[in-house]
């Protein structure tokens, strides 16, 4: 066996200028295959870490039906479901955070915009997701203060700073009216520019109170230490949860857009990547062709002097391994240290173009690009170039099942 | 007994199309430890009846036994099984594996024959002793002259201890003192391991060499001589 393996060892250094230009057409596109998917995997890791973190989190719980359309009538009691959710203490549970989130319109002088009001225990959201470190002015809120912290982008479309008050109108719990005004303690910026656009924060007392939602809740975030204890949480608590009163939905329930975006992007590089493979395979299969056919005469003496076909097709079929390997781990080995110096130092594309980071910023997200190492993705790069070699030996293995000496050695 | 009983082969070539009539009724016996010429003008048969003898072809008619074995009974797998343990075939030009050096290739046969280590290593310098080789035991074939190559050939062929060495025109690309080696070489092997050989070819020199001749033309065996040398 050792022997049949340093029979392909050298094999594939016979001709060693082809064995170079097929390995290098695997190293390229494994090196652009595993750099282009650690770029695209960190991209949207950064994607959903900014958006559950900053704001969603990894699940809520609603009233059954909330999540729909978002109405401020379907909210819950608190103290009906912090009464439900004592019963039950799952592992990785940090805690959960009471919402009251509707839309508003929020005006100051003749400036006015739609707005996202959230109210909420600021101190569970700073251990949640460190608001303080998002503040670019000002402070957060006491418990209780009349006061709003703004997001930075709709400081600045309305024209506010922190001395200033905004006005507050909206449609409260059962029609009832709601208007308010509230001094501005504080301007956020969550680096992500939707968010930046529409948000703004009032104590959850206060919010409900100015939707005359006394002791209401739109939601609650489910708070966890990280994301792999999702799923036990969320069984949990479902158990625990009549469904016909209450949902609890994960982000991807919660994002389904995002979901989908993610899904269509990871499609069309398959689609790239895939075209990149079928061009690499007739690269390979080309190379197969020519080696099959110069080795004929040699094929024909082994099976002549009595080696069998089977142990024949093997050898060839190691040697087109080792050949694709080559290019393998030579591509792997080569993106690593790029994969390595990019997730310490993110692609920030402002830096490149204005025109690509406007782009991005207009879909709501931060052009800064960290690459996501995973080697899941550098192994799935060998098994892929593995497939592939295996695949395509089964041209020259039929060749040899069907090989007759006589006529193989014949010139 | 004979070793080789090769009884009314006909082999025709293209039978669907434009046939060609390779051989037409060969009969031959030869035994064990004979040193056998088979020659004659080029398109006689002489290939096509060395292929059929080693169960490279098969025959269109006719049978062979060789030993106690009738090849017609055996499989293609089973085929290559007693190749490797009963004959040694020595072709024109690229017998060996061009990325093996002399010893492996010469190991070789004996790997797919699963022998021990320390055997393979001791009958492949023997071998290679015996063709005059032992300081090229570490050369690649393109290495080696041509007539190199054969003697490597040659002790490849006996490497894995056969009845008999089959040779087709083994001698074609030499020139005259590499092929006066072969010959020599060659014919010492048959006396002291008493390895039946069989070998075709052209050569006047070669025929010269011979104990037995036998001549064939047109697909038939024109004559059968024996010399006392
Ligand atoms: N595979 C084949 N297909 C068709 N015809 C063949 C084939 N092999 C041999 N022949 C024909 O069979 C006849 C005998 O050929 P063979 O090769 O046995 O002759 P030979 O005596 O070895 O000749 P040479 O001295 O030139 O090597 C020739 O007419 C040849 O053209
Ligand atoms: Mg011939």
């Amino acid at each position: 066996m050792k022997q049949i393996f340093k029979l392909a060892w050298r094999n594939i250094w016979r001709n060693k200028r082809r064995t170079l230009i097929t390995a290098a057409s695997v190293f390229f596109a494994v090196l652009f295959a595993s750099s282009m998917k650690s770029l695209q995997a960190g991209a949207w890791n950064e994607m959903i870490k900014n958006v559950t973190s900053l704001h969603i989190g990894y699940a809520q719980i609603h009233a059954a039906g909330f999540w729909e359309n978002r109405s401020i009538d379907k909210s819950l009691s608190e103290e009906d479901i912090l009464q439900q959710l004592n019963e039950v203490e799952p592992e990785g549970l940090v805690g959960y955070l009471p919402r009251l989130e509707s839309f508003a319109l929020a005006s100051s002088g003749d400036k006015s915009g739609a707005v996202l009001v959230v109210g909420a225990d600021l101190e569970k959201e700073e251990q949640h997701s460190e608001l303080s470190s998002r503040l670019v002015e000002g402070r957060l809120l006491e418990k209780g203060e009349p006061g709003v912290i703004l997001a930075e982008g709709l400081a600045k479309k309305l024209n506010l700073g922190l001395q200033d008050s905004l006005i507050l109108s909206s449609i409260g719990y059962h029609a009832a009216s709601a208007v308010g005004l509230y001094p501005i303690k504080g301007i956020i910026s969550f680096n992500n520019p939707e968010l930046d656009k529409q948000f703004c924060y009032l104590d959850i007392q206060v919010a409900q109170e100015f939707y005359a939602a006394e002791g209401m809740l739109t939601g609650m975030v489910i708070h966890l230490e990280d994301n792999s204890q999702l799923d036990g949480v969320l069984t949990s608590i479902r158990g625990q949860l009549p469904p016909e009163d209450y949902e609890v939905m994960d982000w991807m329930e919660l994002m389904p857009d995002l979901v989908e975006a993610k899904n269509l992007d990871e499609a069309g590089s398959f689609l790239i990547l895939g075209i990149l493979y079928i061009i690499i395979t007739f690269g390979i299969f080309g190379t197969l062709l020519m080696m099959t056919r110069e080795r004929m005469y040699e094929f024909g003496v082994l099976t002549a002097i009595g080696m069998k076909k089977w142990l024949l097709s093997f050898a060839v079929w190691i040697e087109i391994i080792f050949m694709g390997f080559v290019g393998a781990f030579a591509g792997i080995f080569g993106t690593m240290p790029i994969v390595a110096y990019f997730v310490q130092n993110p692609i920030d594309m402002s830096k490149y173009s204005e025109d690509a980071a406007s782009t991005y910023e207009k879909f709501g997200f931060h052009p800064v690009f960290p690459m996501n190492f995973d080697i899941n993705i550098f192994t799935s790069q060998a098994f892929i170039v593995f497939i592939i070699c295996t695949v395509l030996a089964v041209y020259p293995i039929l060749v040899i099942q069907s090989l007759k000496p006589v006529q193989a050695m014949r010139k | 007994m004979s070793i080789i009983s090769v009884k009314n082969i006909h082999k025709t070539y293209n039978e669907n199309t434009v046939p060609v009539h390779a051989l037409r009724g060969v009969d031959l016996e030869i035994s064990e430890g004979e040193f056998t010429a088979i020659v004659g003008p080029s398109g006689s048969g002489k290939t096509t009846l060395l292929n059929i003898i080693g169960g490279l072809d098969r025959p269109t008619e006719g049978d062979i036994r060789l030993d106690q074995t009738e090849l017609s009974t055996l499989n293609e797998n089973q085929l290559i099984e007693f190749r490797k343990n009963n004959i040694g075939f020595i072709f024109q030009s690229y017998n060996l594996i061009p990325v093996l050096t002399s010893k492996e290739n010469v190991e070789f046969v004996m790997l797919l024959q699963n022998r021990p280590k320390k055997e393979m290593e001791t009958r492949a310098k023997e071998l290679l002793n015996a063709v005059g080789l032992s300081d090229k035991l570490d050369q690649r074939p393109a290495q080696l002259s041509g007539g190199q190559q054969q003697r490597v050939a040659v002790a490849r062929a006996l490497a894995s201890k056969p009845r008999f060495v089959l040779a087709d025109e083994p001698t074609a690309n030499l020139d005259s003192k590499s092929t006066a080696d072969l010959l020599d070489i060659m014919a010492k092997l048959n006396q002291e391991e008493q390895i039946t050989f069989v070998f075709s070819t052209h050569d006047n020199r070669v025929i010269e060499r011979a104990r037995r001749v036998v001549t064939m033309v047109d697909g038939k065996i024109e004559s059968d001589e024996t010399f006392n040398r």
